[in-house]
């Protein structure tokens, strides 16, 4: 309580301070004071009244911060904005596109980051170290309009001419295939022998598998079909099981081949339903009920611990459902291509969504959004996740050197739970809290974005706001970042006291 | 516990490879160990090397003042000259391409006319490019030289006073952390960028310290509980003394490693600044800003897109691999990679008191 005291302080203080330096960084009625316009008399006089200009900005900020407080009643009024709109109702226009950019982003950057994190860590002073260090220093000095526009002659011009006659050419067939022939054979390292095997092995499978999908057009019309669903499903229960519980446990192995088995049978039921009429309820539902079908399976294939069996299951069967979902996006990637508006150069530069779609399917629109998401997160994704690699592997390392690790290996623990058990929960802890600091400051990076890519979000507004010297509107925008990342910080102390059971939070001295 | 043949050997070489090491820091001083551990990251050497080089061509080469002094620049042309266009030998239909011609075996080897091109109207792009490098490297340092001090000294007399004084300065800077940088910066830039590149980064200084601040506090909260500073202040030494002579020393790896950090920061938060239209204003030249007129130049022009770029990734890619090897450098408990060279002496060794 006396933590929230201190929070709802420092927003009053920090939003006084900014309040007061906007308000003498320049005059907003400047240009109709000088201005020849014979109704600028009238205007300027209404727009003091409007926006209450004369009152002194000190006092002006406690009548902005009425209408705050007055929030906590239901009538929540930041004031109005220069053309006269109330900035709450711009505000709830605009937030949600924001939250689409940020999220997605965030998330991705984030499972990669920790992914590619624990891999240096465990391959500590390998090549592969060394290249991606490399690179996580060169993504840290990018700016990211450099970036942003770098993607978009690269990924989107040079990717929609592809599309035209979507052949990948040998050349590149070879280029992909040593870049993730080597990629593979740094993150499995082991002796040099193993080294040129699986350096082998990787470079004739992938130039095998683009070559094919070549041969079978799938570029244009990617699909995964109910083969590979299945085949991919299988894989995903063992991989979950290998790397969640080991696969000497087979009640979980069982469980998580079970549900491969349901996505494979209820493949085709799934297309009629998706095709027939979709929309989140129904998505949502399926999500529920993938969930609700893993905790029966685990229960009955397993006698004991059960509540571990229970999450790799569930974990198992959201990836396959996801699958699923990735396999219906394909099929609409063809439809989608021939639309108009679209004319097969699907990749967008620029906006949130295709104004000329006509379609409501839900899979159509998902996909168009998904499209204009695309370039956005990438360049989010490039710019953040450089830092969650640097971080997690320098937890991890620090952790790996703990006694605790060495006891575990000495008790002869296998080397999966010595990492996964002892090493990786131990580094979940400061990462949590970093993570959550951070999402509140990934705010700040989507005002550039969403200016290189012209998304009508926080970014625009903000930027609105600092031209038009709209103080309302800067404040309103402040009163969204800086709260949510106060409210970031406060998460980020109970979730630390929640995952550290040494630190309490206000538990007396 | 029964250890494998190849097992023993092993450890063996491991005490032996341990005693090479630690003869390596025996009779050194503290600052001689890290300047040497420094030394030996080869990245950062590479990286302090690029930017000294850049350093130097970019202050050099065109005209830079400060205050009453002007250096002249030894570039034949000035961000204000406009000479004529060149298009002869331009691919396509573009005009004002660049000359650089990094192939040694070419005839046009060299920087030739305009080595970076032109822009729209006919300026040189090489001045404008050094000249917004300049812009960009003097904003960075100024960023830092004032965060970095404002930050220390904050945070020095937070950990080292505690009590009510810490919690004061502690709000202040929750107060001002709570605040975007990109935000507050645009609100300054906004009204300070018409000043003066060296203006605007003064009043980003003056809000950049808070991160810094805090972990400046956090380290002297720790140090001051040490058994020295007991030991100093039984002997009589002064608060300023312990804070200047005892604590100040131990804690100067995390401030140098954070400000190099900070300065990285800096380079992009100006470059973002000036490309959203908040930082450096025109007439004045700046690396985001040149980026920000030139982004839909880049089919027809790539390279106003690309110089410009190309400095900025440079510059805040060398000080981001100084901040590393300074990090290394200082950190006590990183041990150096054992070289094959290593190995083979620390066998050798074994050997020899084997034989002995």
């Amino acid at each position: 309580m006396r933590r929230l005291g201190t929070l709802v302080v420092i927003l009053f203080g920090s939003s006084f301070l900014l309040y007061n330096l906007t308000a003498i960084s320049g005059d907003p009625t400047e240009n109709l004071r000088f201005s020849t316009d014979p109704k600028a008399a009238y205007q300027l006089h209404s727009l003091i009244r409007q926006l209450q200009l004369d009152v002194p900005p000190p006092l002006r900020y406690f009548l902005w911060l009425k209408g705050i407080v007055a929030g906590l009643v239901g009538k929540l009024d930041m004031g109005l904005t220069r053309d006269g709109h109330a900035v709450t109702t711009r505000l709830i226009q605009a937030i949600p596109t924001t939250f689409r950019l940020v999220t997605i982003a965030a998330l991705i950057a984030l499972v990669l980051g920790i992914i590619l994190g624990i891999i240096t860590a465990l391959r500590q002073y390998s090549r592969f170290d060394y290249v991606v260090t490399f690179f996580s220093f060169l993504m840290f000095s990018l700016p990211i309009f450099w970036v942003a526009v770098l993607l978009k002659q690269f990924l989107a011009i040079r990717f929609n001419d592809f599309l035209a006659n979507a052949k990948i050419p040998p050349l590149w067939i070879l280029v992909f295939a040593t870049v993730t022939a080597v990629f593979w054979a740094g993150v499995i390292g082991g002796e040099r022998k193993r080294f040129y095997r699986v350096l082998g092995t990787a470079f004739a499978s992938s130039a095998v598998a683009l070559e094919s999908l070549n041969l079978l057009n799938w570029y244009s019309n990617p699909r995964l079909g109910i083969f590979v669903t299945s085949i991919a499903s299988v894989g995903i229960a063992f991989g979950t099981t290998a790397v969640s519980v080991g696969l000497e446990m087979k009640s979980a192995l069982k469980a998580s081949l079970a549900m491969a088995g349901v996505t494979t049978i209820l493949y085709y039921p799934l297309q009629t339903l998706f095709n027939h009429d979709t929309n989140f309820k129904v998505l949502s539902g399926l999500v529920i009920l993938t969930v609700l079908t893993a905790i029966g399976f685990s229960r009955y294939f397993a006698k004991i611990d059960r509540r571990v069996v229970t999450r790799t299951t569930i974990i198992s069967g959201l990836f396959m459902g996801f699958l699923v979902f990735i396999d219906r996006m394909m099929q609409t990637w063809g439809p989608y291509n021939q639309m108009e508006g679209v004319n097969g150069r699907p990749i967008p530069t620029i906006g949130e969504g295709n104004p000329q779609l006509t379609s409501h399917d839900f899979w159509i629109t998902t996909l168009d959004r998904g499209v204009h998401l695309f370039l956005p997160t990438i360049a989010l994704t490039l710019i953040s996740f450089a830092g969650y690699i640097r971080f997690s592997r320098g937890t991890l390392l620090e952790v790996l050197n703990q006694d605790y690790i060495r006891t575990a290996r000495a008790k002869g623990l296998s080397e999966r739970t010595v990492i996964v058990r002892h090493a990786l929960r131990n580094t979940m802890i400061p990462l949590t809290t970093i993570i959550v600091v951070d999402l509140a400051g990934i705010i700040g990076g989507a005002i550039i974005t969403e200016r290189v890519f012209g998304w009508h979000g926080m970014g625009t507004l903000f930027n609105e706001a600092i031209n038009t010297l709209d103080l309302n509107l800067l404040m309103g925008v402040f009163f969204c970042t800086a709260s949510l990342s106060v409210l970031a910080n406060l998460v980020a102390d109970l979730l630390y006291s929640a995952l550290d059971p040494r630190i309490r939070v206000g538990g007396g001295k | 516990m029964i250890f494998k043949r190849k097992e023993v050997a092993e450890l063996g070489i491991d005490a032996a490879e341990n005693a090479i090491l630690n003869q390596e820091v025996v009779g050194l001083s503290q600052r001689q160990i890290v300047l040497a551990r420094f030394f030996r990251h080869r990245a950062a050497m590479i990286s302090i090397v690029l930017l000294v080089v850049l350093v130097l061509i970019v202050f050099s080469a065109v005209d830079f003042s400060l205050g009453p002094i002007t250096l002249h620049g030894w570039w034949k042309y000035s961000i204000i000259d406009t000479p004529d266009l060149i298009t002869k030998g331009c691919p396509g239909f573009s005009i004002g391409c660049p000359t650089l011609t990094l192939n040694p075996f070419s005839s046009h080897f060299g920087l030739g006319e305009h080595p970076f091109g032109q822009d729209d109207v006919g300026h040189d792009y090489f001045a404008l490019v050094m000249r917004g490098a300049q812009r960009s490297m003097l904003v960075t340092l100024i960023i830092g030289f004032l965060a970095g001090t404002i930050g220390t000294i904050i945070g020095s007399i937070a950990g080292f006073y505690r009590g009510r004084i810490d919690n004061v300065l502690m709000r202040f800077v929750d107060f001002l952390i709570t605040i975007p940088s990109i935000i507050i910066g645009s609100v300054i830039g906004y009204h300070f960028g018409n000043l003066g590149a060296s203006f605007l980064a003064f009043y980003l200084g003056l809000f950049a310290w808070t991160g810094l601040s805090r972990l400046v506090r956090g380290e002297f909260l720790t140090l001051r509980e040490r058994d020295f500073v007991d030991a100093a202040r039984v002997a009589g030494a002064s608060n300023r003394r312990i804070i200047f002579k005892h604590i100040l020393p131990n804690a100067v790896g995390v401030i140098i490693v954070s400000v190099t950090l900070l300065m990285s920061g800096a380079i992009l938060l100006e470059t973002a600044l000036s490309y959203l239209g908040f930082g450096v204003v025109a007439p004045d030249v700046s690396l985001g800003l040149l980026i920000s007129k030139y982004q839909d130049a880049f089919t027809t022009r790539p390279w106003l897109f690309w110089y410009p770029g190309f400095f900025i990734v440079s510059i805040a890619l060398s000080i981001n691999f100084i901040g590393d090897g300074l990090r290394d450098a200082f950190d006590p408990r990183q041990r150096r990679r054992i070289s094959k060279r290593d190995r083979a002496r620390a066998s050798e060794i074994k050997r020899e008191r084997e034989a002995i």
